[in-house]
């Protein structure tokens, strides 16, 4: 141990500069491992993929027909079902979520936070393929006769009508709830967070000028926390779009595409998941095909999502 | 209760039957045990031995052979119950022995042997032509196993008997049929006439399947493209289902709908059928009769299949009285020439079992034994496997 820790002598900083640039290509590395790797990624699944590619050319992603033994592939219906489950799950999930962060954040007494918490984030450990199970043997029997409710309701007003009509437990709508489930403890904690980043200094100013708690919610915590929560419900859509084991039981499975949120369809990744074991050859291509859609579709959603944000963004800071 | 009972006498038979077993391949065994010297000594220290010993110094009871190889294999999920239970039988029999079947799906059995990821696969279907020369380890074999019915269940109130004819089947599948009191499901059901009501849900398989396969296959050869053109869908492990079907994960899930769902009606291998209490329809087979899924009429529509050199047959659709017109088949795949030799002897020893004392655990399982002279065809091609010394 040095008794007299002189910071100034040369030793010491020739060690640090080491260390800074040591650090600064560890860093660089560790960005780089990133760019690599998904650069890998999409290289090598494209290129497995390509004999299905190169024979369907825009088919594979225009059309709606998947015939495996015709070797016909068309991904559109397994994308739209995609689409339609996540967005579901996103419409159902952000209140509950940003609900309970805000909830647990600006409402509960300290005392009982913790275990709300505990609770919240409890849901996130629970394997996929328990909420598929219970889905399929539970939920999707139950909440048929809902279903038949939802249907004789909204079904006679036009336009809206023609996204509840007749289907079975089993299709976009079960699956997107199961998503939403999934996701929301997801979305809670980051937005938790998030919220918890706003300096208190500006609630309290905000209760200064006379505003109620929802004002101080709305005009300062959440427009100061806007980016983040974007990001956290980005994540959450991120993990719906994915999740295959859930969605592969109880979407429905079956090449569709209709308005009827009851109606069954298919996503992406669950139509990977069930034929991968018998695929061999050009059909096997076609399912890493439907992957090498998956990432481009994620993708492209995550850069619309943020350029949105950016904008929004722009907007609320100019006039704060 | 009886199948337990049904269980315990075949186990019993199994375990009179490798006795035996280790008798009567003696010769073969004994070949090979004087070639491999280390696995022949282990196997002289077995109590084998001393009743050779006492027997007489001579080669008439020659002491079994111990394999002591691993072996995995991934393949067909449709006889997986029936490979995990010889499994277990053979590992009591060589306890030294390390056998793991993962299932996974034919596709993916077939191209992890490709890969010589497993060293057998399981598989529902034949390989292609074409696919042949991906096989990195040469020429393979084809061992079949076991035979099983494929049930057309439905879930309907009152009816216990329920006789259709294929070109029925495929109507009901292609929703050209979509209500019980059909003229067409009525006029082959005249006494159940009064129960004939409701709409027709139709369950299939959501993940590729070796049974929708064979299923399909059954369509099209009987009412298909060769016959009157009445099945469109063709065939494969997934076909082009209409959209207001439903499907289910594995045979189980298809089940799980069909007893859930009033007037539900889909097709579910005969062991999962019969463990969800499903009632199951009598098709109509080539002969024209009416015959209900069992194992009889399995193993005697794998009798009226004509087999090839290959040992692949297609007993789907197949001539016969009593045969069942949707059994399916299925084989193990393994390379000619094997690389490893303990390996090698276990895979032969194990397959040997399959064929033998294996075809006697089968219907205990609800699975269907090869018929006689398949079997013997299956143990003569046990010889084409060459092994290293």
């Amino acid at each position: 141990m040095n008794t007299n820790p002189d910071f100034r002598t040369p030793e010491f900083s020739a060690r640090g500069r080491r260390a800074d640039s040591l650090f600064r290509y560890a860093t660089i590395a560790a960005g780089a491992i990133v760019l690599l790797v998904l650069g890998a990624v999409a290289f090598t699944t494209t290129k497995r993929a390509w004999p299905a590619l190169d024979s369907m050319g825009l088919d594979f992603f225009t059309s709606d027909r998947w015939a495996p033994n015709e070797k016909f592939f068309g991904a559109r219906s397994f994308i739209y079902g995609s689409l339609v489950a996540s967005t579901i799950a996103v419409v159902l999930a952000i209140p509950v979520s940003i609900g309970i962060a805000l909830f647990t954040t600006q409402v509960v007494p300290a005392r009982w936070r913790r275990p709300i918490v505990y609770l919240v984030d409890l849901l996130a450990v629970v394997p996929s393929v328990v909420f598929g199970l219970w889905g399929i043997l539970v939920f999707a029997k139950h909440v048929d006769g809902f279903y038949g409710f939802l249907h004789d309701v909204l079904g006679p007003i036009p336009v809206v009508g023609d996204l509840f009509g007749e289907g079975s437990g089993r299709g976009y709508m079960t699956a997107g709830i199961i998503l939403a489930i999934m996701i929301t403890p997801i979305i809670t904690s980051l937005a938790r967070e998030v919220i918890d980043t706003c300096p208190p200094a500006d609630r309290e100013g905000a209760y200064a000028l006379g505003a109620t708690r929802w004002e101080m919610i709305r005009g300062t915590v959440l427009p100061y926390s806007k980016g983040g929560l974007v990001g956290a419900v980005m994540l959450g859509l991120g993990r719906a779009m994915g999740e295959t084991i859930a969605v592969a039981l109880v979407i429905g499975s079956t090449a569709n595409i209709s308005a009827n949120l009851f109606a069954s369809g298919d996503a992406l990744p669950a139509r990977i998941a069930n034929e991968w074991g018998e695929a061999e050859g050009t059909w096997r291509a076609a399912l890493i095909g439907l992957a090498v859609t998956l990432f481009a579709v994620t993708i492209l959603v995550n850069l619309a999502a943020t350029a949105v944000v950016n904008r929004s963004l722009a907007k609320s800071q100019g006039t704060r | 209760m009886l199948s337990t009972k049904n269980r315990s006498v075949s186990l019993l038979a199994v375990s009179l039957g490798l006795a035996l077993f280790a008798g009567a391949c003696g010769d073969d065994g004994g070949s090979t045990a004087a070639a491999t010297g280390s696995t022949a000594k282990t196997g002289t220290t077995k109590p084998a031995a001393s009743s050779g010993a006492t027997a007489a110094p001579t080669t008439t009871v020659a002491p079994k052979v111990e394999v002591t190889g691993t072996l995995n294999a991934s393949g067909a999920t449709f006889p997986k119950g029936f490979y995990e239970v010889a499994i277990a039988e053979f590992k009591k029999a060589q306890p030294k022995a390390t056998l793991t079947y993962a299932g996974g799906g034919s596709g993916k059995g077939r191209t992890d042997l490709q890969s010589q990821v497993v060293d057998w696969a399981g598989s529902d279907g034949l390989v292609k032509d074409a696919d042949k020369p991906n096989y990195k380890g040469g020429e393979f074999l084809y061992f079949p196993t076991v035979v099983a019915p494929i049930t057309v269940s439905y879930n309907l109130d009152g009816v216990d008997k329920l006789n259709l004819s294929a070109e029925t089947v495929a109507k009901i599948f292609q929703r050209e049929i979509k209500t019980w009191d059909d003229a067409a499901i009525v006029a082959e059901n005249p006494d159940a006439k009064a129960k004939l009501t409701g709409n027709i849900t139709v369950a299939h398989r959501s993940d590729g399947s070796g049974t929708t396969e064979h299923f399909t296959i059954y369509l099209n050869k009987s009412v298909g493209a060769g016959g009157t053109g009445v099945w469109k869908l063709k065939s494969g492990s997934t076909v082009e289902w209409p959209a207001d079907t439903q499907a289910g994960n594995g045979n189980a899930g298809v089940a799980q709908i069909v007893k859930d769902t009033k007037g539900a009606i889909g097709y579910v291998d005969f062991s999962d059928a019969k463990a969800t209490g499903l009632k199951f329809a009598s098709l109509k087979n080539k002969a024209g009769k009416f015959v209900a899924p069992s194992l009889d009429g399995a193993s005697a529509a794998a009798e009226g299949a004509t087999v090839n050199p290959d040992l692949s047959y297609d007993p789907l659709w197949a001539e016969g009285d009593k045969a069942y017109p949707i059994a399916a088949p299925t084989w193990i795949l393994a390379y000619v020439k094997q690389t490893d030799k303990a390996k090698g002897e276990t895979l032969k020893t194990f397959l040997r079992f399959m064929l033998t004392d294996g075809q006697k655990l089968a219907p205990s399982i609800d699975y269907a034994p090869l018929p006689k002279g398949l079997d013997e065809k299956a143990i003569a091609q046990l010889d084409k496997l060459q092994i290293p010394v």
